[in-house]
């Protein structure tokens, strides 16, 4: 996925083609913003943030559609600080200037009322303008009434499952000291898996900003072809420890576990994070690298409070923890400097730096072992021990000498990151893939993690 | 809701063959103490209207958040042009047989109304909370948190429903992390979020949370010292708290009609129930009685209607051990011929109803807890989900609960840190050999069911007794 910055003008229509009036949203946003912080005394402080998406939802299985429609959603949070306390209310942004600023304002009279009851937040930040920011990124997306036509002939005649998800996404922030931020993007993402009748899938994604119909058929094509492996007879693997191939997306599902209580500071500081050892002196494979990267813009630098992360923070160097993800309120607590992370000091743009093993020569260096393209639901089994356990899943083989012999039965794993990542880690590929978040709880999920594959040279299965 | 939808609905224009319109009003307050301070008080309102169209056989549908004619006729119409554009390509070619006239109400019973909470009072609570968790200086981390949601839906349709539903739901969650050197242990209050009820604000009666944060810290730093759970095959014993978590994933989601039939095989996974299984699969041991009731007063899935406008009744889902109906809606039923239930929901008024557990309980039997923990020999027993991890099939699981204790010659003894178990559902359920009486029954709840695409987070509840299973295996940490 590419983006590129056009720096449009601030009430151009960020998608034409979609019957949606969010374009307008950037100049309703800011009247509304203004009457807000128009109507602040002095000793007040306040952040306004805005999301907002319109999105086409096209859910399908076996190559014709279960469910479809349109949602129009935004809600605008506003926390505001006075005498050292701190409370936040969110509403509905509907795009009626008159109607959100009633409702914004109510909200301010709300939280007025409710700061003289709450109690002293020593953690408290005060926001600052620390320089503003705008991106928009126009996309070439297909209509609501395109994409059926677009997307289910070339299908047909396979068990095609997923999600076709669709339009312009926002976020914004404002802030009582004059720091604006904008952020308003186009992006689709197909996510599906293509079912053999083994019941093992391909699963892959096509995401972009602009749609190619002839790359989309081409991506199909090809997943085609891969289904011819996955019909072969099924080999059931008895639990033990192999070495063992993990593709892309297998290894952005181990990574995306570092969010959940491992690299956010405030969980290391409180116990709750699984590289506390790191703190402790030991250290990863000299192999893995990994950084926050915003270079690629496909999500904003800003986070809720308006603070702007760094470009490029390398949070594993060469095995050693060399930065932690901080927001504000850890550094006031712990007396350190913000990363400007957000809330949750969860990543949000990671990447896994690039190793020596070609991708063509994964195979003949696996040998004999498992290849993984997928993971499914992982969990820490025991967090300070950084030990996770979870699935294999979709279209995962067992290789012999370097070649593919036959699809596995799903196995469970259970393994520490101190030992997948640390001695028993051997290679990663010297290519990268974006593997797109396609979530969509609350709203429609920005960017994804840039992986190369990797290879373990024993991993734990347990079932 | 001052929005006069029955009157949005008459002036609305459309070619559809149905259309029923379904708005949303919710208001959740979080309040949220760590150590002490206040880490967050947030008011999150949301509210909005999903237009559904029945056209040529397909549903279509749009949401909006702006609640004006002009906008409802604007979602209607791209409904219906989403319809007809995907009707050529319908998994099933639905009738309004599938929305069925409704009418009636339902609201939350609760004893003390959410207003009466004062908000100094709460916080002051929640922070005597996190001094009551802090039973000695070994406790490095305390939270409290309540959240209150008041949400009311309103469903009206062409064909003359009419439903108002209105929740009203308190959730808490307690925890605390013990540290020593290198050992770490959470201890929380039942595990996390799962005081979940339909309620008011009598379930912050300070005196019985604070004896439970005084447990809660003890129990943290007996964690502490104790041993690793040992590596072995043996006698299970588990508490509601981690039966809740049994139930839910186990035999909640392998028993929802639209993972049987596909729908959910790119995101949550499929299931390893076949749709030839209802009526014949031998899902457990004939102690196993599952019913699927969201009638239960207080129990955090209770409702009237689901939001297809179906009556929510009490209903068998697995019946001494049989299998006998799935969590399957209207829509579902119609494309597999099987038996279902009225569990078609949404998460709120910006994603479409799938079929959802609600309350998914296991019944009591007769045996008292005494009498279970008697009969064991050697076996363990566990409380509180901490770690939980299934295949897509819903076979191969793997779960940690937060505390457990020994069982030797009859009688809990030793706490063990880190306990884990696996195992395969089937053999699991057939493995179920004692189910605690009535008054080991807990109920529990969580806000956070996962599933569908788009992604949706919904509330469930969970009812059991205290129940043995043989031939587990167990396992504790290696921190």
């Amino acid at each position: 996925m590419s983006f590129t910055d056009i720096n449009s003008d601030i009430n151009s229509d960020i998608n034409s083609d979609i019957d949606t009036d969010i374009g307008t949203w950037e100049g309703i946003f800011n009247q509304l913003c203004d009457r807000i912080f128009t109507n602040l005394n002095a000793q007040e402080h306040l952040v306004i943030e805005l999301v907002g998406e319109h999105s086409h939802f096209m859910r399908l299985n076996g190559g014709k559609v279960r469910q479809t429609g349109t949602v129009t959603d935004g809600a605008l949070t506003l926390r505001l600080m006075a005498d050292q306390r701190t409370a936040a209310a969110t509403v509905p942004f509907t795009g009626n200037l008159d109607r959100d600023s009633m409702a914004g304002l109510e909200s301010l009279g709300h939280l007025r009322q409710e700061l003289p009851q709450l109690p002293v937040d020593p953690y408290l930040v005060l926001p600052q303008n620390l320089g503003s920011s705008h991106a928009m990124y126009r996309g070439d997306l297909l209509s609501p009434q395109q994409a059926p036509q677009a997307i289910l002939p070339a299908v047909q005649s396979a068990d095609f499952t997923g999600l076709y998800a669709a339009g312009p996404i926002l976020r914004a922030n404002r802030n009582s000291a004059g720091q604006q931020h904008w952020f308003a993007t186009e992006t689709f993402v197909l996510d599906y898996s293509m079912i053999a009748p083994s019941e093992k899938a391909v699963k892959a994604t096509y995401a972009d900003t602009h749609w190619h119909q002839d790359q989309f058929e081409a991506q199909i094509q090809q997943a085609r072809s891969q289904l011819q492996v996955l019909d072969r007879p099924r080999r059931d693997v008895v639990p033990g420890r192999y070495r063992t191939y993990f593709a892309p997306a297998a290894l952005a599902d181990l990574v995306g576990m570092l969010s959940w209580g491992a690299v956010s500071e405030a969980s290391l500081q409180q116990g709750g994070s699984a590289l506390g050892k790191l703190r402790e002196g030991k250290t990863l494979s000299p192999l893995l690298s990994l950084r926050e990267d915003f270079t690629h813009g496909t999500v904003p630098r800003f986070n809720s409070h308006g603070e702007v992360a760094p470009e490029v923070l390398p949070i594993l160097a060469d095995g050693k923890l060399v930065n932690t993800l901080i927001n504000a309120r850890t550094a006031k607590e712990y007396d350190l400097t913000s990363t400007a992370a957000n809330g949750s000091e969860s990543l949000r743009a990671p990447e896994v730096a690039v190793g020596t093993l070609p991708p063509e020569a994964v195979l003949s260096a696996l040998g004999t072992g498992l290849y993984l393209s997928n993971l499914h639901y992982l969990n820490w089994s025991d967090r300070s021990g950084g030990r996770i356990t979870g699935m294999t899943r979709y279209a995962c083989f067992w290789v012999e000498n370097g070649e593919i012999v036959a699809p596995i039965q799903d196995l469970r794993f259970d393994e520490s990151l101190y030992a997948f990542w640390g001695d028993n880690l051997e290679a990663l590929t010297t290519h990268a893939e974006f593997v797109p978040d396609v979530d969509t709880y609350d709203m429609r999920s920005l960017g994804g993690t840039r992986v190369p594959g990797m290879l373990v040279n024993a991993f734990t299965f347990t079932l | 809701m001052d929005f006069d939808l029955n009157r949005a609905l008459n002036v609305l224009q459309t070619d559809a063959d149905w259309i029923g319109l379904r708005q949303v009003s919710e208001t959740t307050t979080t309040r949220y103490v760590r150590d002490g301070h206040p880490q967050s008080n947030h008011r999150h309102q949301t509210q909005g209207i999903m237009v559904e169209v029945l056209a040529k056989g397909q549903f279509g549908y749009a949401a909006t958040n702006r609640l004006d004619q002009e906008s409802l006729q604007a979602a209607t119409d791209r409904a219906y042009a989403q319809a007809v554009a995907t009707a050529p390509w319908a998994v099933h070619s639905f009738t309004t047989a599938v929305r069925p006239r409704a009418v009636g109400q339902y609201q939350s019973p609760i004893q003390q109304p959410l207003e009466l909470i004062n908000v100094a009072d709460l916080m002051q609570l929640l922070t005597q909370v996190c001094a009551t968790l802090k039973v000695c200086e070994q406790i490095v981390k305390t939270t409290a948190l309540a959240q209150t949601v008041e949400t009311e839906h309103t469903f009206v349709s062409s064909n003359g429903s009419s439903v108002y539903q209105r929740f009203f739901s308190i959730n808490t969650d307690y925890g605390v992390t013990a540290q020593d050197g290198t050992v770490i242990q959470q201890r929380t209050d039942n595990g996390m979020f799962a005081r979940c009820y339909q309620a008011g604000a009598e379930v912050l009666d300070p005196q019985a949370v604070l004896d439970r944060a005084q447990r809660i810290g003890e129990q943290a730093i007996e964690l502490l010292s104790a041993p690793e759970c040992p590596t072995t095959t043996t006698t299970l014993v588990l508490a509601p708290d981690q039966m809740m978590l049994q139930i839910h994933e186990s035999v909640g989601h392998p028993l929802e009609l639209d993972r049987i039939l596909g729908d959910e095989r790119n995101y949550a996974g499929s299931s390893f129930v076949k749709l030839s299984d209802f009526g014949t699969l031998t899902y457990g041991s004939p102690l196993m009685n599952i019913t699927f009731d969201p009638t239960v007063p207080g129990e955090l899935a209770t409702y009237a209607f689901d939001d297809a406008g179906v009556p929510a009744t009490r209903e068998y889902l697995i019946q001494e051990g049989r299998l006998l109906r799935g969590l399957g809606s209207l829509e579902s039923q119609t494309r597999a011929g099987v038996p279902g239930v009225a569990n078609f929901r949404a998460t709120s008024w910006n994603r479409p109803p799938i079929d959802r557990m609600a309350n998914l309980n296991l019944e009591p039997g007769d045996t008292p807890f005494e009498e279970i923990i008697g009969s064991i020999e050697k076996g363990i027993y566990m409380e509180s989900n901490s770690s939980w991890s299934i295949d897509d099939y819903r076979n191969k699981f793997q779960f940690g609960c937060e505390y457990a204790r020994r069982i030797e010659d009859g009688q809990l003894t030793q706490t063990l840190r880190n306990p884990n178990y696996r195992g395969i559902t089937n053999q699991f359920w057939g493995n179920l050999v004692q189910v605690g009486d009535r008054s080991t029954l807990g109920m529990y709840g969580t806000p956070y069911c996962g599933k569908g695409e788009p992604n949706q987070c919904i509330r469930v509840g969970h009812a059991a007794p205290v129940c043995a299973f043989t031939d587990i295996e167990v396992f504790g940490g290696h921190g």
